[in-house]
Order: C-alpha cells, then structure tokens, then sequence
C-alpha cells in the first residue's frame, strides 16, 4: 500500500509540474522560471518541443494524470490484494520513463540544452518507475483481512 | 486511509497555488502590448531594410505581423525573393509596419520585431515570428512566446524585456501605420516599388516581383 501510495504523491507532483510547462506552451503567463541558464526557452522553442502536433507536456499531464489515477483505483480496498494493478502502474511508468529517457537524450545530445522542470519531471517518473518495480516484488497487503476469520465464524 | 488522501489533496492545493502564482508572476504583456500611442513623434525611422543601397528597384511592404498572409508572403515567396533578387543586388526591401485595428497582437509582434531589431536582430526575429505564427491563431497572450522567439534569434533578452516593457518602439510603429494611411494602404501586404504603389488581384509571388524588376530595369533611363 505504501508504495502505491507513494506513487500516487509522486504523480501529482509531476502532473503539476508538466501542467506548467504545458500551460506555458500554450501561452499562459510568462517566461517560463528557469533560473539564469534560460535552457528552458532553448528547449521549449526547438522543433522537439511538438510531437505529434502536440506540446511535449501534454503528453506529461496525460502520462502523469494516468499514473495517479491507476494508484488511487489502485488503492481501493478490494484493489490492494490484486497484483494486476502493480503491474498496471509499473507498465504506465515504464512508458514515460521511456520517453522521458528518449527526451533526455535529445537535451543532452541533440538540442544541447537543460532545461530544469524537464530534469525535475525526469527525477519523478524515475522514481515512479523504481517504486513501481518495488510494488511489483513486494504485493500489496490488504488492510481488511481481520474482517476474514469474522465473516467465516459467523458462517460456521 | 482518510489520512492519505487529506494529504493527497492538500498537496494538490498548494501545488495549484504554486502553479498559478508562477503563471501569474511570470510576465504578461508589457507597456507594447497597449494600443496606439497618444503622441506621434517621427524618430526619422524609415523601415528595416534587406539588400544593397545602389539596387535599382525598392520595394516598400507594409506588414501586419498577425496576418495570415503576411506570414504566408514571408514563409513562401520571401526565401526566393531573396535568393533571385535581394542577395543579386537587384532589388532592396524594406518593411514597414502597419499593424491593422481587427488584430489584437499585431502592433504587440511589431514592437517584438522592432526590440530585436535595436539590437540588430529584427530579420531573425520576423523569420521567427513568422515561422511560429501559431501565436496568431491562439488568441492567448503572446508575451511569453515572444520572449522565447528573441531569445531564439539571438536577442538579449534582459534588455528586450526592459524595451518592450518601456513599450520604446509605440511611437515609431504608430508613426509608420499613419504614413501607411497616408499612401492608402488598404490591406496587408501592401508593397510599393519606388513609391508607387502596386496593385495585384491575388497575393504575389517571387515571378511577380521577378517580372517587376525586370521591367523596372529594362525601361529605366540610361546613363551616358
């Protein structure tokens, strides 16, 4: 449960931080608060900042929204027994951790250019993914087994 | 349980907050982005200019940096206007703005253009301008954006902000928009060759000014 719930934390601080980049893309507010190195403006304005006719955080708000989503169902009570779910999250994580490898790649080698809230959206889903792979080798323990022996006493 | 998603909430909270007050304190549009100014002065600006002194024809365009077919006579036939008359010494371009009432940014991108242009990069910052003309579509205020396209055309961008937020340039645009009223500009693109004006039933082309210069050429006075 501790590792679904952590996922769940973790996800809403990136889907945040990708609804600001995401909002900045689409022109709300200012320039973008990146520190002095103004990597983000390099990042956000080269031809890497659209895939697919879309802002790249778009698909971080989509990404991350998913992930929370699948570990709030996943923490209902008759969800924490079943090992599906883990594997749910560690799937969804896996896919945006490698996207978020591939837009990495393209700030370090291609577009030459850090840009801080990516590095900071990177450091997240990396520990999604590392919590997830956790939960997958660690299954969920359900909170209302004392309810079991209850139930079958009464039926005996 | 309860306890977690109390947490799970007020952490969204104070992450919306956070969002929103870095949205709000990022910027907005500055003193350029206001109308047309109350006084005109004329600053002896004659429009930025693209190709040699001694070529024979001048073009004079008058530009809305929000319209449609501006962005389209600059992305299309600019590249090949350029490459077959301006970089031949045959023809010289000049752009002067005349941003037009129905477009809410135009005199806001024009400002953009001439702050880039003080410091000798307003040919990038209109190729910029005019390559992401999304902007122009969205509505949303494009303070932000534009400060990214300046930066990308290799502009300062401490000293963009503080001309754009001086709003530096109103006079001067406001200033090019009544000479344009004056030569009966009655649209965008407006382009004039060696003051007079010319009239196209569509939007012209590369031939068109290529025709043009030629004609020019071949009935100009010969030197004895």
């Amino acid at each position: 449960m501790r590792y679904r719930q952590a996922i769940a934390l973790l996800a809403l601080v990136g889907l945040f931080v990708a609804l600001y980049l995401w909002l900045h893309a689409l022109g709300f507010g200012g320039a973008i608060k990146c520190g002095a190195s103004g990597g983000c403006e390099t990042v956000q304005t080269s031809q890497w900042a659209v895939f697919l006719g879309m802002p790249v955080a778009f698909y971080g708000v989509v990404g991350y929204l998913a992930i929370l989503v699948a570990a709030i169902v996943a923490l209902r009570p008759a969800a924490l027994s079943q090992p599906r779910w883990s594997k749910w999250l560690v799937l969804l994580a896996t896919v945006g951790f490698g996207f978020t490898l591939y837009l990495t790649y393209l700030e370090l080698f291609v577009i030459h250019a850090i840009c801080r809230w990516c590095i900071g959206s990177a450091v997240i889903i990396t520990a999604i993914w590392i919590v997830s792979l956790l939960s997958l080798k660690s299954p969920a323990i359900r909170t209302d087994h004392a309810t079991l022996p209850l139930q079958q006493g009464r039926q005996a | 349980m309860n306890r977690f998603y109390v947490m799970v909430a007020v952490l969204a909270l104070v992450l919306g907050i956070g969002v929103f007050a870095l949205l709000r304190t990022g910027g907005g549009a500055s003193a350029a982005a206001a109308g047309a100014p109350p006084t005109v002065v004329d600053d002896g600006f004659r429009g930025n200019t693209l190709g040699q002194e001694t070529a024979p024809v001048e073009i004079t365009e008058y530009v809305d940096f929000e319209c449609p077919v501006c962005a389209s006579f600059a992305t299309i036939q600019m590249p090949t206007i350029k490459e077959q008359l301006i970089n031949t010494g045959r023809v010289r371009w000049r752009f002067r703005d005349y941003p037009l009432p129905i477009h809410k940014y135009s005199r806001f991108a024009a400002h953009a253009a001439q702050c880039a242009g003080a410091q000798g990069h307003y040919f990038e910052m209109q190729d910029q301008l005019f390559a992401h003309h999304q902007w122009a579509q969205t509505g949303k205020d494009p303070s932000n954006l534009f400060r990214d396209l300046a930066k990308a055309s290799g502009v300062d961008v401490q000293a963009y902000d503080a001309c754009m937020e001086a709003g530096r340039y109103a006079q001067r645009i406001e200033f090019s928009r009544q000479e344009g009223d004056k030569l009966l500009v009655d649209g965008t693109p407006t382009f004039y060759a060696n003051g007079k004006k010319l009239e196209f039933r569509r939007l012209p082309g590369s031939d068109d000014f290529k025709a043009l210069a030629d004609s020019i050429v071949a009935h100009r006075p010969q030197r004895r």
